[in-house]
């Protein structure tokens, strides 16, 4: 079952309901994001998605344009477009729902215990996305040696991390990796 | 309209008198899209909070925070939920649109250059070095979300933590199965421990 005939669907059903589950935002859905376009869709290979993940960190906008570029290489311009709003636009309607429906019944209690809960769920999906993606692009020691050192100076400094990718993809540039 | 008489005429109104055109909001959340590498949070607080004093810190924070605990990217729920609170459902929209068109446009092209050469040794060479580095910022973001947790010595969240990653990292277990199971046991723990600490 690959619903050949119609890819736009298939796009839209895909992102539509990986969106429903991305708790914690963009970022902690990568491995779902990887699951299903490498492994269950064979949309893209490992390689390929670690580059499209590359070129949206380096490129300005919401992280969830990743699912922006993983549409594009599915069905062109119209994937980009249907991967996108299937990926933002359900979510966000739901969110709009819920704060009208909060802004009437001022009831704080619940929605405490619920963020107090989900913070380390999110940080556990964070930690899988940078596991995932370092399976497919830390395959040497030199590259691992980088990952460890952007971490270090993301972490103690306050440099813009434009200059840490942009020096990545000079080292990567020059074959040192 | 002089500007003598204006101040004291103005600062009578409510705090949203001054809510901004559609125009304004669009341009507003592209610039914010725009200026964001490596997350746009950042951005939006200043934009919103500092520049436009649209909102006060505590509002964004409530309205960040129903967007981060609920699904989907959070910044996008942001603009949504934020843009409808000035002007409605249409300043909702134009939010929404401002935010992800362009960098979109911007990134479909990036796409559409990666799709011709991508296949050239120096640049699959040069994007792996970014893929490393892009990696070690989500690693930093990890540790920096985490040491609330450590400095709390929160050994049940660390715990949850733990086996989120373990179960959708090294297992690759699909995420519906895992949340599904690990949603209702981390509320479990955090309403007990809270309900223990009265």
């Amino acid at each position: 079952m690959s619903g050949d005939d119609n890819p736009l669907a298939e796009l839209f059903v895909t992102f539509a309901l990986i969106s429903l589950f991305a708790v914690g935002g963009a970022n902690a859905a990568i491995p779902e994001l990887h699951r299903i376009a490498v492994d269950v869709r064979h949309w893209m290979t490992d390689k390929q998605f670690a580059d499209v993940f590359a070129i949206s960190q380096l490129s300005p906008g919401p992280n969830v344009l990743i699912v922006t570029l993983i549409g594009y290489s599915v069905a062109g311009v119209a994937g980009a477009v249907v991967a996108t709003l299937a990926m933002c636009g359900p979510t966000a309607a739901l969110a709009y729902f819920v704060s009208r429906w909060l802004a009437n019944a001022r009831e704080a209690r619940w929605p405490a215990v619920l963020q107090a809960s989900l913070v380390p769920l999110s940080i556990g999906l964070m930690a899988a996305s940078a596991w995932v993606v370092a399976q497919a692009s830390d395959q040497t020691w030199p590259a691992f040696a980088l990952t460890i050192v952007a971490a270090i100076v993301a972490a103690t400094t306050r440099l813009n991390p434009l200059w840490l990718l942009a020096a990545g993809g000079c080292l990567g540039f020059a074959g040192l990796l | 309209m002089s500007s003598e008489i204006v101040p004291a005429a103005s600062s009578a109104r409510e705090p949203h008198a001054d809510a901004p055109s559609l125009r304004m909001l669009f341009f507003a959340f592209a610039k914010i899209s725009l200026s964001g590498f490596g997350g746009v949070l950042v951005f939006a607080r200043r934009a919103i909070v500092e520049q436009h004093r649209w909102m006060t810190a505590d509002e964004f924070n409530e309205t960040f925070a129903l967007c981060h605990f609920l699904p989907g990217p959070n910044i996008v729920n942001l603009s949504l939920v934020f843009g409808s609170r000035l002007r409605g459902i249409a300043g909702g929209l134009v939010a929404f649109v401002g935010l992800l068109g362009p960098p979109m446009v911007l990134v479909t092209i990036l796409a559409a250059i990666y799709g011709h050469f991508g296949q050239v040794h120096a640049l699959r060479r040069a994007l792996a070095g970014v893929s490393c580095v892009a990696v070690g910022l989500l690693a930093s973001a990890v540790f920096r979300m985490m040491s609330p947790l450590l400095k709390k010595r929160d050994v049940l969240g660390l715990l949850v933590m733990t086996a989120v990653f373990a179960a959708i990292g090294p297992a690759r277990l699909p995420l519906a199965a895992v949340l599904l199971a690990a949603v209702p046991l981390s509320i479990a723990v955090t309403s007990a421990k809270r309900w223990w600490a009265r």
